[in-house]
């Protein structure tokens, strides 16, 4: 096995998702089919070679730092599902 | 009214002589729509009233003599593009009540040139899928066969061109999401080069890899819509600020004395037979129409569905990373602070291919797997790149089947992920490149499932891949065949 149940548990952890306990079992071995099928990757000799980020070959895009029109505040809020006093709503991160 | 015959040339003719209106053509749009969809499943949203209303609009423009090249003309799009006030969920559940606040640049596009937008189409959730079978609001079916996958993720974009229920359609392409549901569908959809097409507004799946397309009835008809939503857009710094050429000015120029290459790593042994035989019959008609055929290779393409889905999935994680039930989409609270509201949400949200691809990508991103997934992966992006490079020194265009097989059952391959994902082996390779490709239609199986012809054209070189694609479906009649539904 390229991955445990216990890996998966903490990956899941990492990407803020529950696995339910009936899940976990079909997932590892899911993923672990598809960890065994990316290992054919490690048959090319890639030491030399300079990895490719995008597909277009492009160094940073600049733009002049101007004031634009926004959207505005009721806009960016009008799919929050919780709000209030113009900010978004979250739950108590500090007790 | 019926209008499924015509095309969008065609209607466009008409709108304009004023032999019929666009309030007249649209509603008989949402009425074969409204007829059609219980069979199809193509819609999530239907946008009646504001269809009506841009309709109105477009006649009034049409009167006064003012008609932009898509003037009065229904058209729809997938359900990952931002329509103000109109709701987007990109399949999810996870964004059922997200109502866009603005336009994506290729809707604006669309708008200002008339087009009457008359629904959203369905989708595999976020864009993840092969078949449309991963969408929130179930499967969209194949208009040949409702047995059958419509192919994904831009599920709803093909089958409802094929169905008549809209002249054309705007999908996204990432690993073939475009090609491969036109392709199973029977109809023309095209992957533009990366860059080429503005993705401000278009709900983000794998950044480096999705590129938005069109899906029509025929070459000019995609070529007339490349053209409404081609070009630089200051909203995405990743588009290209290369000169749009109008795609329908030399659409007739045909092949004769062009040099088409065969990837022989394209024509394995594993090819469904009837897929061989109309691929063989189109590589014949390209040599009538005096094209050169010449074999070519592209060696690392077996290493190109490793490459890809690592890549994909470690930027899905990373994109899909918003949907913390904080700024939009629905919130899951047990009371039990952020870092629990964050994982019902996500873990209630997320359909399981969605999932699984975030727990792969976070994996495949994760300390310690980091350099020998992900930075593997994109270095063998770099040879796949090459390949394609070099072999555009030798030859002008590249042809090749879309998929291995035709639609397959709705089903077929729920249970099996990595086999769903080695399907998209054809289309998958170009997408790593950046460089543009399309699927038309080339044929039948013997069960009467289409079949796509991929042409693979340079970068930027949509215009030579057009023309290439017209000359086919001018000799051939392909695509003139419709489905019974």
């Amino acid at each position: 096995m390229k991955i445990s149940q216990k890996d998966v548990e903490h990956v899941a952890r990492l990407a803020r998702l529950t696995i339910a306990a009936e899940e976990l079992e079909t997932l590892t071995g899911q993923m672990d089919a598809i960890l065994g099928y990316v290992d054919k990757l490690n048959e090319l000799d890639t030491e030399a070679i300079e990895p490719m980020a995008h597909a277009v070959p492009m160094a940073n895009a600049f733009r002049a730092d101007e004031v634009k029109p926004a959207m505005g505040i009721e806009r960016a809020l009008q799919n929050a599902p919780v709000s209030g006093d113009e900010c978004f709503t979250v739950p108590k991160v500090i007790e | 009214m019926k209008f499924q015959n015509l095309t969008i040339q065609e209607m466009r003719q008409k709108l304009i002589s004023a032999e019929l209106t666009s309030v007249e053509l649209t509603r008989a749009c949402l009425e074969r729509i409204k007829a059609t969809d219980d069979r199809l499943n193509a819609f999530i949203t239907i946008c009646e009233k504001e269809a009506l209303t841009a309709a109105a609009a477009a006649d009034q423009q049409l009167a006064a003599g003012n008609g932009a090249l898509l003037t009065g003309i229904p058209v729809a799009v997938k359900d990952i593009f931002n329509t103000l006030d109109v709701r987007t969920t990109c399949g999810s559940k996870i964004l059922n009540d997200y109502v866009s606040p603005y336009d994506a640049t290729t809707i604006t596009k669309l708008r200002e040139l008339g087009a009457v937008i008359v629904g959203k189409l369905n989708m595999d959730e976020f864009a993840m899928g092969s078949s449309g079978e991963n969408s929130a609001v179930g499967v969209a079916y194949n208009p040949w066969d409702p047995q059958r996958v419509p192919g994904g993720s831009s599920s709803g974009s093909a089958a409802a061109v094929a169905a008549g229920q809209v002249v054309a359609t705007l999908g996204t392409d990432t690993g073939g999401s475009v090609r491969q549901p036109a392709s199973h569908c029977g109809v023309v959809g095209l992957k533009p080069t990366y860059g080429r097409v503005s993705r401000y507004g278009v709900v983000a799946f794998a950044s480096s890899l999705d590129q938005v397309g069109p899906v029509a009835g025929n070459v000019e008809d995609c070529a007339l819509m490349l053209s409404a939503v081609a070009g630089y857009d200051p909203a995405d710094s990743t588009s290209v600020d290369c000169p749009v050429p109008d795609y329908l000015e030399n659409l007739t120029a045909g092949v004769a004395g062009k040099k088409i290459g065969l990837p022989k790593e394209y024509f394995i042994d594993g090819l469904d037979p009837d897929i061989k035989t109309a691929v063989n019959a189109a590589i014949e008609t390209y040599r009538q129409l005096g094209a050169e055929i010449v074999e070519v290779s592209l060696p690392h393409t077996d290493y190109s569905v490793a490459s890809y889905y690592l890549i994909a999935m470690a930027e899905a994680s990373s994109n899909l990373a918003r949907y913390d039930g904080v700024r939009f989409g629905r919130r899951q609270d047990g009371n039990k602070g952020l870092i629990e509201m964050y994982q019902q949400t996500r873990s209630a949200g997320f359909g399981d291919e969605v999932k699984r691809r975030i727990m792969m990508g976070t994996y495949a991103l994760s300390s310690g797997y980091y350099d020998a997934y992900y930075l593997k992966a994109q270095k063998v992006r770099t040879l796949i790149r090459q390949d394609f490079h070099a072999v555009f020194e030798q030859v002008d265009l590249l042809l090749t089947p879309v998929a291995p097989t035709p639609a397959f059952k709705i089903g077929a391959m729920t249970d099996d992920p990595l086999q769903m994902y080695l399907s998209d082996i054809f289309t998958i390779p170009t997408n790593l490149a950046g460089t543009c490709a399309m699927s038309i239609p080339c044929g039948f199986s013997g069960e009467g499932l289409p079949i796509g012809l991929q042409l693979i054209g340079q970068p930027f070189a949509e215009a030579e891949m057009l023309q290439a694609a017209y000359a086919f479906e001018q000799a051939t009649d392909w695509n003139k065949r419709v489905p019974e539904l």
